[in-house]
């Protein structure tokens, strides 16, 4: 079982690396929307400290977002989905497997450049880890919650709208969390309970998200 | 009908309907070791949708399947050890390359190959040489053919085929008859859908969607 879990792992990790454009898309996608920002307003240190916390959020949650259609979207289209599902190994495993390989490939990319923006939009030291906390406990969220929505309408034909209507009232506990620990560090206020929900969120999503999308899955295999 | 061998595979009292039509119901068969049964019907019969039904990808609206006399929703893990489906999709990743699809879909199975043994499947199927070949170079016809491998590798006693002689040429045909011709010689039971005129020189059972 664990090893079913490590070679599909592998399988979506050497795919990206062979379409290499694909996985660096919602990385530029991230660090565009960030430093456009400071052009857009009168860049002064205070305001855009103000509004960092905000727009690293929303522009992380929002790549995130674009890149989830690559989650199933294949499998399904050249069947193997299917395959997938008549494995001996139970599908919330290899759901998982996805999920994390996912998040490896969207997620931890984020988390790493973050600090960098950070710097952009004139962070303090302190704020910009728990930045990096912030994003490192809530992206792995999105990217779970995310392959429920996915996997829901995956068989539907443009269903981006339906997805983003789906995932987004989701991904807004997340977003006001993360975005809020920030807020309250750069204040040098402590950022425990934001940190803590965010865990706990990472959790419920981490232990419940998997089987849900697994039960989605035979749901539109079903069809 | 009386079965001297048991049966492996019991379709009992199917019933499907898509869009509100009525597709087959009250369908019923047995399948043993070393049995063969082809589905018949014309387009929009329904033989997909009973091959899904039948490897637990769709839920009929009626009746069961069972795995040696259990449900199949019930002993998933053992039905799917024992049965390979093939649909109508590929299944190949562009990006990868042959040997490396071909223990893709092992993998997924929890089945480890030797790349000797996938070499020996991939020849044959007549693809001894395109082991490093990416997904994306390959024909509709050899693509069916890394299948016709992956199935020949997967070791299983039961095949539930869907159009296998889709984009297969002459030959392709004939290896898929031998395949069907020696799986059965080994005990092991084969359920196919085509259109494709497909002589066996063995005893088949036949199911007519047409009739249900």
């Amino acid at each position: 079982m664990l090893k079913a879990f490590y070679y599909l792992l592998l399988r979506d990790m050497r795919l990206a690396l062979r379409s290499r454009h694909e996985l660096a898309n919602p990385l530029i996608f991230f660090v565009l929307v960030v430093s456009l920002f400071p052009l857009a307003v009168m860049p002064t240190p205070e305001r855009l400290q103000e509004m960092a916390p905000g727009v690293i959020w929303v522009a992380a949650l929002l790549s995130v977002l674009l890149s989830l259609d690559r989650l199933f979207k294949q499998d399904y289209e050249d069947g193997s989905l299917d395959q997938l599902m008549l494995s001996p190994n139970p599908l919330v495993v290899l759901v998982l497997a996805k999920v994390s390989a996912h998040w490896l490939l969207t997620g931890l990319p984020l988390v790493i450049i973050a600090p960098l923006l950070g710097v952009l939009m004139a962070l303090e030291t302190a704020s910009l880890s728990v930045l990096v906390w912030s994003l490192l406990l809530g992206t792995p969220v999105l990217s779970l919650v995310g392959a429920i929505g996915v996997s829901l309408t995956v068989a539907v034909n443009r269903g981006g709208v339906l997805l983003s209507l789906i995932v987004l009232p989701l991904y807004i506990p997340v977003l006001i969390f993360g975005a809020n620990a920030i807020d309250v560090a750069s204040d040098g206020m402590s950022v425990r309970g934001q940190l803590y929900f965010l865990g706990a969120m990472l959790a419920l999503a981490l232990s419940l998200a998997p089987l849900a999308t697994a039960v989605a899955l035979r749901i539109t295999a079903s069809r | 009908m009386p079965d001297t061998k048991p049966s492996l595979l019991a379709a009992d009292k199917l019933e499907c309907t898509r869009d509100d039509r009525m597709l087959f119901s009250g369908l019923s068969f047995q399948l043993g070791a070393g049995e063969v049964v082809q589905i018949e019907g014309p387009n929009g019969s329904g033989k997909t949708s009973l091959l899904r039904i039948l490897s637990g990808l769709r839920r009929a609206d009626a009746g069961r399947v069972q795995w040696q006399g259990v449900d199949i929703q019930h002993t998933r893990d053992d039905y799917y050890a024992n049965m390979v489906y093939i649909g109508h999709l590929p299944c190949i990743k562009a990006d990868l390359t042959t040997m490396e699809n071909i223990r893709v879909l092992l993998d997924t199975r929890s089945q480890s190959v030797s790349g000797g043994q996938i070499e020996l499947g991939l020849e044959q199927v007549g693809l001894a040489g395109f082991e490093d070949v990416a997904g994306k170079a390959l024909s509709s016809g050899q693509r069916r053919r890394v299948l016709l491998a992956f199935l020949l590798l997967a070791d299983a006693r039961l095949w539930i085929l869907d159009e296998p002689l889709t984009a297969l040429d002459v030959r392709g045909v004939d290896l898929v008859e031998s395949m069907i011709l020696e799986h059965r010689d080994n005990a092991g039971s084969v359920v196919f859908t085509t259109h494709h005129g497909m002589r066996l020189p063995c005893e088949m059972k036949s199911v007519d969607l047409t009739q249900c």
